[in-house]
């Protein structure tokens, strides 16, 4: 099977016509040894089937971020048949530079001029064959959103696979071509198996591109020499032209780009104020944007609690209890073994079932994020945080994943995929757990009720404004500790708005959907049974009592958290179980404090265990400790890394730790105990 | 001829791209993105927080400190 691999700009539409081309016949995985997804699919021409490779987008292939360096990298490799090279048709001057940088690669190419419909809207009048001339591919337009024009790119694709390659290589003129043409033939004669095209491997030696001329090293320990001779040919070309040969090779390559549009492309000279213009004069503005970017946050997070919790939410947890209780009844008709019948019920259906129940938050919520992603709004808002975020060190996108963690912190920190620095996106990483998810609200809630009953709204708030301080507080010190020294700068495409198409939209959400029921379930599953087993064990004992393994466990990490006022073997298993999911806490509570899963009697019970200082003690600790096991795998997918992940539980730990025990021991100060 | 940091444009004014004093990556990624020695960069946002430059068609916003690292020529008399 043929494989085709898309590449282009971010904004382009490249994903969009992965969309139309794989349908919902695609699926994600991870890369080997980084931390960003590739996507996968299918297509189909004329009976023939084609594997379809969505690369992250990229506007140039230097490798100096991680997605750049997974496209070239890709690409080098030669495990696709030809690229497809999408490219914005009303952008071309900027598009097609990445275009040029293809062509180096000597990599068989079509491309799809996408967004031909607004070029047209826009005046743009484009000579296809002219420009196909001047580029040496073949040029087809395409508008992905409506998913016209596919047939003829594929068409296009077809031919250009069954062909060899026949076209010019783009001049630098003769100073710098001449030395490309003698470096090539000294790494013909010196280098018998390099993994790269000779003629490209010397335009990036030339170009002093780093990790190239590493890897050149690698394959030919001789290879000083050479690179001493190229350094030498690159001052040269600093003496003639006055520049690095990197820069008058990129400005060749731009040189290259406007000689092909010149005859090719005609553009209106200029468009009057755009409707994209007159959103962002009002929700960039200096003193609305913030305000609208709060008003529009607030309204995500009603309908997501309201449709997603309240109405979607019930349903499932009813729905999933329903179940439960029928499948239990079921098991006891056909006479399965009380044991099974209690696992199900207790352990699969009070646990897995708990988790179940927040689908409908996750849909609702990546539903919302995904339209306002698909319309070019994210984008505003992270411009508009930039700069206070910016006074912490922090990326202004870096809130945006710390809003999604206050639905959950999965969601969350997936957002940070967005943001193109390492550095900021590990830091929005490791501080969004401290943004407290929705899993933890009927924990506050049960405290409240028990202590709190007239000041829960302070309560609450006290402990969301703690949750975002001490992610700030982290952040700036990671920014200058952890990560410090590397270079961070802020620079963003403002892509005009669009209509969020539904089938785009559908087909992330179903995506994210199904990877947290999949990933996060299985964990959950596995962890809910264990605890659940811990609970009845050594046979015979009363279930979920402190003879029990997990009472046991209970008695043993109890006196760490004497300090902060809560040292009980029930409040230490319910932290511990926690650990698997949040909303497990309640439960466990319940089991063990009241022998009632919730309720009435569990704040009862608990108004007589805690103290208001140490139940405010405990909550403090429920925000900030360990997050859950959903939360620590996804750090670990993200970050691809077991030591960040294991850093991420321990460190999140002794933050809530240490605060929990100064509220406490500062509360008896004053006496409040 | 005389060059201006981009960040001292006021919305509305042009200018064309002429050097870039920044670090390499810094430098290169504003390359790649289109601010090449040549191009025509127009200011729409420049109050608080990041500029908002137009270039080639597309809407660009770059911190203050990355807008001062590039040299324009304007294009109109002031």
């Amino acid at each position: 099977m043929d494989t085709i691999a898309l590449v282009g700009n971010p904004n382009s539409g490249k994903t969009t016509l992965f969309n139309v081309l794989t349908g919902t016949n695609q699926h994600v995985g991870n890369w080997p040894g980084v931390t960003v997804e590739k996507k996968a699919g299918k297509t189909k021409y004329k009976d023939k089937e084609y594997a379809v490779v969505d690369l992250p987008g990229a506007y140039g292939l230097g490798g100096y971020s991680e997605d750049e360096a997974i496209t070239r990298d890709f690409v080098l490799e030669g495990k696709h048949d030809i690229v497809i090279n999408v490219v914005d048709a009303t952008n071309l001057e900027r598009n097609l530079y990445l275009t040029t940088l293809l062509l180096e690669m000597g990599t068989k190419l079509v491309i799809a001029l996408n967004m031909a419909d607004e070029a047209e809207n826009q005046n743009i009048k484009i000579d296809l064959a002219r420009l196909s001339q001047e580029l040496g591919v073949k040029v087809i337009p395409t508008v992905a959103s409506r998913g016209r024009g596919i047939d003829d790119l594929m068409k296009a694709t077809e031919e250009t696979i069954n062909q060899e390659i026949h076209r010019n290589s783009i001049s630098y003129g003769e100073d710098i071509d001449g030395k490309l043409c003698y470096i090539e033939n000294r790494i013909e004669q010196r280098v018998n198996s390099s993994k790269y095209p000779p003629k490209w491997l010397a335009l990036k030696l030339l170009e002093n591109d780093k990790q190239i001329i590493d890897r050149f090293l690698e394959d030919n320990e001789d290879g000083q020499d050479l690179l001493k001779e190229i350094k030498s040919a690159g001052e040269e070309v600093v003496a003639a032209s006055g520049m690095e040969p990197e820069l008058a090779i990129l400005d060749k390559r731009y040189e290259f780009v406007s000689r092909a549009l010149e005859n090719s492309v005609s553009k209106p000279k200029e468009n009057g104020e755009t409707l994209s213009d007159k959103i962002d004069k009002i929700v960039t503005h200096k003193f609305l944007g913030i305000p609208i970017f709060a008003l529009v946050m607030f309204l995500i997070y009603q309908l997501t609690f309201t449709l997603g919790q309240d109405v979607l939410g019930e349903m499932a947890a009813e729905g999933m209890a329903s179940l439960g209780l029928w499948i239990g009844k079921w098991l006891e008709t056909i006479n399965a073994p009380g044991i099974l019948t209690l696992f199900v019920t207790d352990g699969v259906f009070g646990g897995v079932g708990a988790v179940l129940e927040f689908i409908p938050i996750i849909i609702v919520m990546y539903l919302l994020f995904g339209l306002l992603e698909d319309s070019g709004y994210l984008a505003r808002a992270a411009y508009i945080m930039d700069r206070s975020m910016r006074a912490l060190g922090l990326h202004g996108k870096t809130f945006i994943s710390m809003l999604i963690g206050t639905g959950c912190n999965v969601p969350g920190i997936m957002a940070t995929r967005t943001m193109e620095n390492k550095k900021d996106r590990m830091i929005a990483i490791l501080i969004n757990p401290f943004m407290s998810c929705g899993a933890r609200l009927p924990i506050y809630m049960v405290f409240i009720a028990a202590f709190f009953p007239k000041h829960g709204g302070l309560v609450l708030f006290s402990l969301y404004g703690l949750g975002i301080a001490i992610a700030l507080i982290m952040g700036k010190i990671f920014s200058k500790t952890l990560f410090k020294g590397e270079e961070t700068f802020f620079i963003m495409e403002l892509p005009p708005y669009r209509l969020p198409t539904l089938k785009g939209t559908l087909i992330y959400m179903k995506e994210q959907v199904l990877s947290f029921v999949k990933r996060a379930g299985t964990v959950i599953f596995a962890v809910v049974s264990l605890l659940w087993v811990l609970a009845i064990l050594p046979y015979g004992v009363d279930p979920h009592s402190e003879v029990s393994i997990l009472g046991r466990i209970g008695n043993f990490i109890a006196p760490i958290f004497k300090p902060a006022g809560f040292g009980t073997w029930q409040a230490s298993v319910g932290l511990f179980a926690g650990i698997a999911a949040k909303e497990v806490v309640v439960a466990t509570l319940g089991m063990v404090y009241a022998g009632v899963e919730e309720g009435a009697r569990l704040i009862s019970t608990i108004a007589g265990v805690f103290t208001p200082l140490s139940a405010y003690s405990f909550m403090v600790m429920t925000l900030l400790y360990t997050p859950c096991a959903a939360t620590i795998a996804t750090v670990y997918r993200e970050t691809n890394s077991k030591r960040w992940a294991v850093f991420v539980a321990t460190y999140t730990f002794a933050i809530a730790w240490i605060l929990s025990t100064l509220v406490y021991q500062v509360g008896r100060l004053f006496g409040l105990s | 001829m005389r060059l201006l940091a981009l960040d001292s444009l006021i919305v509305g004014e042009k200018g064309i791209v002429n050097t870039i004093n920044g670090g390499r990556t810094a430098s290169r990624r504003l390359y790649e993105m289109g601010f090449n020695r040549g191009s025509s960069v127009q200011m729409v946002k420049n109050d608080i927080g990041p500029v908002i430059v137009s270039l080639a068609g597309s809407k660009i916003a770059l911190g203050k400190g990355l807008a001062r690292k590039i040299l324009v020529q304007p294009e109109q008399v002031r």
